[in-house]
């Protein structure tokens, strides 16, 4: 396994793990879309999610995909942290990096912090209380202001992770050239727009509107 | 034009280091930023001060041993340029300029401004070379066919004086750019795919050894570089690299 002992090879780890959560989150967010649906659409969906085989047997590799990004995440930015003992006193770091870029960290902690919320507000009641009807459960929550302000937040950060995160694993995983880089970085952005706002219109619109 | 700089002081790599504050005045626009430096040390000598220890050598921006993180940058403000092409025209008069070394653990303080980028020339001589018979007898380099693409991208990675700006620049110290930079010219071209597995193997272990960073692609390294060298040789790095690994 020398090859995942190197810096490389870990980022290529982290790469491989983040392009699977950003097929996870494309997933997640079809299924969220079923809430403009209604109950019925919805609840359909919610049980196929419980239910279906194939993402059953996906839920622990999802589970250990994010702990594995998660983990590797803070590894590989504490070496990087180390690898400059002494800063700057002055760094003019804009004028060559984006900010996004340059804070992964941050906006994937807070993204850590967001997910434990998430997984006691729903997944935790969906997989041991019988509920029904988790549109009624999904709707009750949005009416509470703070929920819906925290999870509009957490979006937002999830999409500027993207934003750097996306191409930056493909460049990892080899996949950038001079052809094609513009296209790629055009696709992450869309992508991370997307779900930035798909998941928080769900949310603003049963805030708002119901 | 009159300046302030705020300069690193330190006198060896044991010593602690800290800012110092000097004025320079009738700065000459013309000046290159080292010119400027020069003046500085000129007075600093006369008034038998210590002068500031900074690397310089061909002062035309193809050497590479010219450094210095200049008001958060590395080789200044501008692009595509190293520090000895840096003029004074780019700053203004009462301007405030920081001048820091290239900071990052791979490459200790020597003293001032001076530090030892011998890291880079360890990882490549770990593997950025290809083992020809030189004495005499060796073919005609064009007698085997290289696609003009190909020769220019393997020309352009070439371009890298291993100056360290990349790392100086990289949030994360990491040495990517110049690693990558040095395997691409050689997997370009046929005369360097022979050895390419063992030549990316060795110089990603000996970038490790070294205890540069790990690359985020933020960017950082490709808008510092005095050379233009592209992002795209670092995913080039990361494919060989998995090749060789596989």
């Amino acid at each position: 396994m020398g090859y995942f002992s190197s810096s490389v090879g870990r980022k290529f780890f982290m790469a491989l793990t983040g392009l699977f959560l950003v097929v996870f989150l494309l997933v997640h967010l079809i299924a969220n879309l079923t809430l403009f649906g209604g109950p019925d659409a919805f609840n359909a969906a919610s049980h196929f999610m419980g239910t279906n085989p194939l993402i059953q047997i996906m839920q622990p590799v999802l589970a250990l995909g994010f702990v594995a990004h998660i983990i590797m995440g803070i590894i590989l930015e504490y070496k990087n942290m180390i690898s400059r003992p002494i800063g700057y006193i002055k760094n003019n770091a804009n004028a060559n990096s984006k900010w996004t870029s340059r804070n992964m960290i941050v906006t994937g902690l807070m993204i850590f912090a967001f997910l434990f919320l998430h997984i006691i507000n729903y997944f935790i009641p969906f997989k041991t209380t019988e509920i029904h009807n988790h549109y009624e459960f999904v709707v009750e929550l949005f009416k509470n202001p703070i929920y819906t302000f925290i999870y509009v937040i957490a979006f937002i950060l999830l999409g500027m992770h993207l934003m750097h995160g996306f191409q930056s694993s493909l460049t990892t995983t080899g996949i950038r050239n001079r052809k094609y880089q513009k296209c790629i970085e055009q696709m992450g952005v869309a992508y991370s727009i997307i779900i930035a706002i798909g998941f928080s219109s769900i949310a603003l619109w049963f805030y708002f509107v119901n | 034009m009159n300046l302030t700089l705020k300069i690193w002081r330190q006198k060896s790599a044991q010593d602690k280091g800290q800012i110092v504050e000097y004025k320079v005045k009738d700065i000459s626009d013309h000046m290159s930023f080292l010119e400027m430096l020069d003046v500085l040390n000129e007075s600093l000598v006369a008034k038998d001060e210590e002068p500031i220890a900074f690397d310089h050598d061909c002062r035309e921006g193809i050497c590479g041993t010219c450094s210095l993180h200049i008001n958060g940058e590395a080789h200044g403000p501008d692009r595509l340029i190293t520090t000895c092409q840096l003029h004074m025209r780019t700053f203004k008069d009462g301007d405030t300029i920081f001048i820091e070394p290239f900071r990052s653990k791979a490459f200790p303080i020597i003293k001032d401004l001076m530090v030892d980028r011998s890291a880079l020339d360890r990882i490549q001589q770990a593997g950025g070379y290809i083992s020809v018979n030189t004495s005499g007898n060796s073919q005609d380099a064009n007698a085997i066919p290289i696609s003009k693409p190909n020769a220019d991208e393997s020309m352009d990675a070439a371009a890298c004086i291993g100056c360290g700006a990349c790392v100086a620049s990289c949030k994360n110290a990491s040495a990517m750019l110049f690693v990558s930079a040095k395997v691409s010219q050689y997997a370009l071209l046929p005369q360097g795919r022979i050895e390419a597995k063992d030549r990316v193997t060795n110089m990603i272990k000996q970038m490790d050894k070294e205890g540069f960073g790990n690359c985020t692609n933020t960017g950082a390294c490709e808008m510092e570089c005095p050379k233009g060298i592209s992002l795209n040789n670092i995913a080039r790095l990361n494919r060989e690299y998995l090749v060789a690994s596989i």
